[in-house]
């Protein structure tokens, strides 16, 4: 008994090791490329591109997209396209590692059923891409690395966000607790 | 000699390569730390799981830290490194709508991509939904363009804002962050102690 117990515990690592870690990690990323690590501009560039291929005339007309097209070459042959698929890679390599990686499943609170999690789940997707655009990046690249490098913006992003959800909590809390 | 692709010292080709290793790194720490799962991130907003309050609040600390660390031993030249610009009124706006997607998701864009990579079906659909935001964000562009522009302060710092040494921001967040350690620690261990959803 107690051994299927532990054996059904995941095992994470420490949060303050992991922490450490995640910020050396920063440091080393601003060290070599001279700006931090990010996430949202990946689905960005698949944004882009693919708008770039339905109907480019109306992609290059439109003052968002032309930003990120340019004739040269694709807006996914950039720096945080490849990251991002590092992050994928890693996070598998890790799932591999601690034996977390099975079929396909959803999580969520026993008082919700799977159909309304993945329902809350493409909405708050669409929140979040929303809002990053409008915060000139993610919890990673507004709120982490830009407040790691005493960036005001990275600030108000890291408070605001966090502040957020705590503030409405109390209104989801059925869809987690 | 740092940041190091800014000043030459490795050259752009090593560009994409380098982006791989550093996202893969990422990736590991995130899914590692427990975050593919959307239930371990959400606990931090109703107290049973502070994960996600531990693993960022730490990161923070030690990257401001270390970044004054390497700029004092003259390792890297901190006016060469990228500031995320400050648009004040669209990034308050853009923040508090991450702050709902948040608390819906249960996932930012990162924390997703690695619950895709082990399995997570909701992961799939949170990063489904972040590419029909932007689309829509994109799309709706014109209509809110001078607000996406509006309240630029510019590539500014804390210290370039408040004229106080980045020092003290550092000291003054990482007694902050260890204050919030303390107090999460205690709530965590109440909150636990009644809840049946959520297994440990």
């Amino acid at each position: 008994m107690k051994k299927e117990k532990l054996h059904n515990t995941p095992h994470y690592i420490n949060p303050y090791l992991g922490g450490v870690l995640l910020g050396l990690l920063v440091i080393i990323t601003v060290y070599i490329t001279g700006r931090g690590l990010g996430a949202s501009g990946a689905i960005k560039s698949a944004v882009v591109t693919t708008a770039d291929a339905i109907y480019p005339e109306g992609a290059r007309e439109n003052p968002y997209y032309s930003r990120f097209i340019s004739d040269g070459h694709s807006p996914m042959y950039n720096w945080l396209v490849f990251e991002s698929l590092g992050i994928f890679f890693g996070g598998l390599l890790s799932g591999i590692i601690f034996g977390r990686v099975k079929k396909f499943r959803v999580e969520h609170s026993p008082k919700i059923t799977s159909k309304t999690r993945l329902i809350v789940a493409l909405l708050g997707g669409i929140l979040f891409g929303i809002g990053s655009q409008f915060g000139r990046g993610c919890s990673s690249g507004a709120a982490l690395s830009g407040s790691a490098t005493f960036s005001l913006g990275g600030v108000i992003v890291m408070l605001l966000l966090f502040g957020t959800g705590y503030a409405i909590a109390w209104m989801f809390k059925k869809l987690w607790i | 000699m740092g940041p190091l692709i800014p000043n030459g010292v490795i050259t752009g080709e090593w560009d994409f390569v380098i982006a791989i290793l550093l996202g893969i790194a990422f990736g590991f720490l995130l899914e590692a730390s427990g975050f593919s799962s959307s239930r371990n991130i959400a606990g931090v907003f109703y107290g049973y799981n502070f994960v996600v309050l531990r693993v960022f609040f730490t990161a923070v600390i030690v990257a401001m830290t270390g970044l004054l660390y390497f700029d004092y031993f003259g390792w890297i030249e901190l006016d060469k490194i990228f500031i995320l610009p400050t648009y004040l009124a669209p990034m308050i706006l853009g923040s508090v709508i991450m702050g709902f997607g948040f608390l819906l998701g249960g996932f930012c864009p990162g924390t997703s991509y690695t619950a895709i990579a082990i399995g997570k079906l909701d992961g799939i659909l949170f990063t489904v939904g972040l590419f029909i935001g932007i689309f829509l964000f994109s799309e709706a562009f014109p209509l809110f363009e001078d607000f996406y522009y509006s309240g630029f302060i510019g590539n500014v710092t804390l210290t370039d804002v408040t004229g106080i040494p980045a020092g003290w921001f550092a000291f003054a967040f990482t007694v902050i962050a260890l204050a919030s350690f303390w107090i999460t620690m205690i709530i965590e261990k109440k909150v636990r102690k009644n809840i049946k959803e959520y297994k440990f």
